[in-house]
């Protein structure tokens, strides 16, 4: 039974999210409180699925999922003269990762978004949308198949903007919700236009098909310009940043908290891209210092753009740019050394791992910052700084999950910002000092910019028209919790998340040829 | 040469499309320039799959084994359905604009920065 759940586990994390999608305005016709149960049995089966799953290809290796063959580790047909032709899944370490960050965020955000939304109308669709997005981010991370990354990758947008436009809030949430889906549609098409190239020129879709056929033609230079814009505009990295903070300060905060997981499957497909379609036959040095200057703007400019602003959430989303840069930078290093066996053994492995660390560090305290403003939204109904003040005395858990945060990010120890952030900032250093030192400024900002922000939500006297303020709700609380939990794990004990996590990801990542064979065989 | 002729077809409306979005300001005319990008870019995976003289692959008596492969067109039809779904969510953000703001015109969609 086990081995059954295993063997079909990249499948079911797929279909699980879809069915519960498309139940959930029926089920809700009965009554609200069985669709609740419902969302929440869906994602944690979801969510097993993941941690089942992840488990296994941490343990065994690469796990490869053939739709619609005889037998799903059945990559390439008998009689199709060795091309594979079917829509595949390739669950190696990295994506297994991914699926768990997808997986738990989605989860802690639920049992939030379960009682925080409560007081919206039309709730069935935005269940759906959920899941929905869920599917998209779970397909983004799996799938070995590029046509099929495009197809995820346009579920995830076209439910993200439904999503972000759902509290209409006079129009404005809408304005965010078309500024970001114009953006995305165009940034999907332009994908399209690259997987086009790729399929003329190899006669292939399969990411390891095309991957062992890499030229690196003009062609192929052409459609990894258009592939790295279109992503990096996705995972909002400047100067293609301008749709993140009117989007992440429009939508519900629940799903702000979800719209980073999805920058960070954008991000993803990004790094799958370079990794491993095309590794080493590119010029790993200018390709490694373009993505390692994007890595630096979005870093400087995020938090620059940060200082000023009087909306707490547009502020978080402006750290999101920046902290986005600094997985950029680790893992822009880890592709400039790329190929240089001596120096990657000696910095640029720890670099890919600090990058990729930093992404699921950055989904659980961004995530938690960016709940526990909805927190304080759901309870006063304001985001602006200026009218806040005093909310200390009054909600006290929310206080110190915001705490715990802002120091997460700040990279404070013994938080998890701190583990990822040291990383990066040795292994940098060792690659060029100037970097480092870029990298540790705009963390000692983001540092200040947080303390202004908590001295202005609840620091000072309670205000007279919070008197009657409550703390937030049990399940938004709890929501909070699970990612304070694995904020705070995560800052006591990294080597083991490390060793466990993080380097079996970096390692298969940047080893395109062991990709290569889980898929086709042999070597 | 004549070969060109689709991708040179696929360039024009690509650049069609693009300007169109950059510089109209009327929403509904943005909508148009991404679906005349987006019919560049069916387009282009109907050209790439194009072979002279090539038959639908079918075995059953067919006449020639000179046929051709259907991922294009499978990739083509799942482009167009994802593309209606992305103008109907567009369309319906056009409603709501103009029912909010009493305007289409993006110059005057500009609450946000304020």
């Amino acid at each position: 039974m086990n081995g059954f759940l295993i063997e079909h586990a990249p499948a079911l994390l797929i279909m699980l999210p879809l069915i519960g999608a498309f139940a959930t305005p029926f089920i809700g016709r009965v009554s609200p409180r069985i669709r609740s149960a419902w969302v929440i049995l869906i994602m944690t089966l979801t969510t097993l699925t993941a941690l089942l799953l992840a488990s296994d290809v941490f343990l065994n290796g690469t796990q490869i999922y053939v739709f619609g063959a005889a037998n799903p580790d059945l990559a390439v047909p008998l009689d199709s003269g060795g091309i594979p032709i079917r829509i595949i899944f390739t669950v190696d370490a990295m994506s297994a990762l991914m699926q768990v960050i997808g997986a738990i965020c989605g989860f802690a955000v639920l049992l939030y978004s379960i009682s925080a939304d409560r007081i919206h109308s039309g709730l069935e669709s935005f269940y759906t949308l959920f899941l929905l997005m869920i599917a998209g981010i779970m397909g983004m991370v799996s799938t070995g198949d590029l046509f099929n990354f495009f197809v995820f990758l346009e579920i995830l947008s076209i439910a993200s903007a439904g999503l972000i436009a759902y509290r209409i809030d006079g129009g404005l949430a809408v304005e965010a919700a078309l500024k970001y889906f114009v953006l995305s549609t165009i940034g999907a098409m332009v994908i399209l236009v690259a997987i086009g190239i790729y399929y003329g020129e190899y006669n292939a879709l399969n990411i390891a098909m095309i991957a062992s056929r890499m030229q690196f033609t003009l062609l192929d230079q052409i459609a990894l310009v258009l592939i790295i814009a279109a992503l990096a505009m996705k995972c909002g990295s400047v100067p293609m940043h301008f749709w993140t903070p009117d989007a992440y300060s429009m939508a519900p905060s629940s799903i702000t908290a979800m719209l980073v997981v999805a920058s960070q499957a954008s991000l993803y497909g990004l790094f799958r891209v370079v990794f491993t379609l095309y590794n080493v036959t590119l010029n790993a040095m200018t390709v490694g210092w373009i993505i390692i200057i994007l890595g630096v703007l979005s870093m400087v400019v995020g938090v620059t753009m940060a200082i000023p602003q009087k909306n707490v959430k547009r502020l978080m989303a402006y750290h999101a740019i920046s902290q986005t840069g600094y997985m950029l930078l680790g893992v822009g290093v880890g592709l400039a050394v790329l190929g240089n066996q001596p120096l990657m053994d000696s910095f640029g492995y720890i670099a890919m791992e600090g990058g990729i660390f930093h992404i699921i560090n950055h989904a659980m305290y961004k995530g938690l910052l960016f709940l526990t403003a909805g927190a304080i939204f759901f309870r006063i109904g304001t985001y602006n700084l200026n009218r806040m003040g005093g909310l200390g005395h009054s909600m006290k858990y929310t206080m110190i999950f915001f705490i715990i945060g802002a120091l997460a990010i700040a990279g404070i120890p013994p938080f998890n910002g701190f583990a990822s952030k040291l990383m990066i900032y040795e292994s940098v250093f060792a690659f060029n000092p100037v970097l480092a030192v870029i990298a540790m400024v705009v963390s000692i900002l983001t540092l200040a910019s947080f303390v202004k922000v908590f001295h202005s939500i609840f620091m000072g006297p309670k205000l007279p028209e919070y008197e009657t303020v409550q703390e937030a709700p049990a399940p938004m609380l709890i929501g909070m919790a699970v990612l304070a939990a694995i904020v705070i794990l995560f800052g006591l004990f990294p080597q083991a998340v490390v060793d466990g996590l993080i380097a079996p990801a970096a390692h298969a990542l940047s080893d395109q040829s062991g990709y290569i064979a889980a898929v086709l065989g042999g070597a | 040469m004549f070969w060109n002729l689709p991708f040179i077809a696929v360039v024009a409306l690509s650049l069609i499309g693009l300007a169109t979005v950059v510089t109209k300001k009327n929403l509904i005319k943005i909508f148009l320039g991404i679906n005349i990008f987006e019919a560049a870019v069916n387009l282009f995976l109907i050209s790439l799959g194009y072979r002279e003289g090539g038959i639908a692959p079918i075995f059953t008596s067919a006449p020639s084994t000179d046929m051709v492969m259907a991922t294009p067109q499978a990739l083509t039809l799942t482009s167009i359905v994802i593309g209606v779904a992305t103008s109907a969510l567009l369309l319906s953000f056009a409603v709501i604009i103009w029912k909010k703001y009493g305007t289409i015109d993006t110059d005057q969609i500009r609450r946000l920065r304020e």
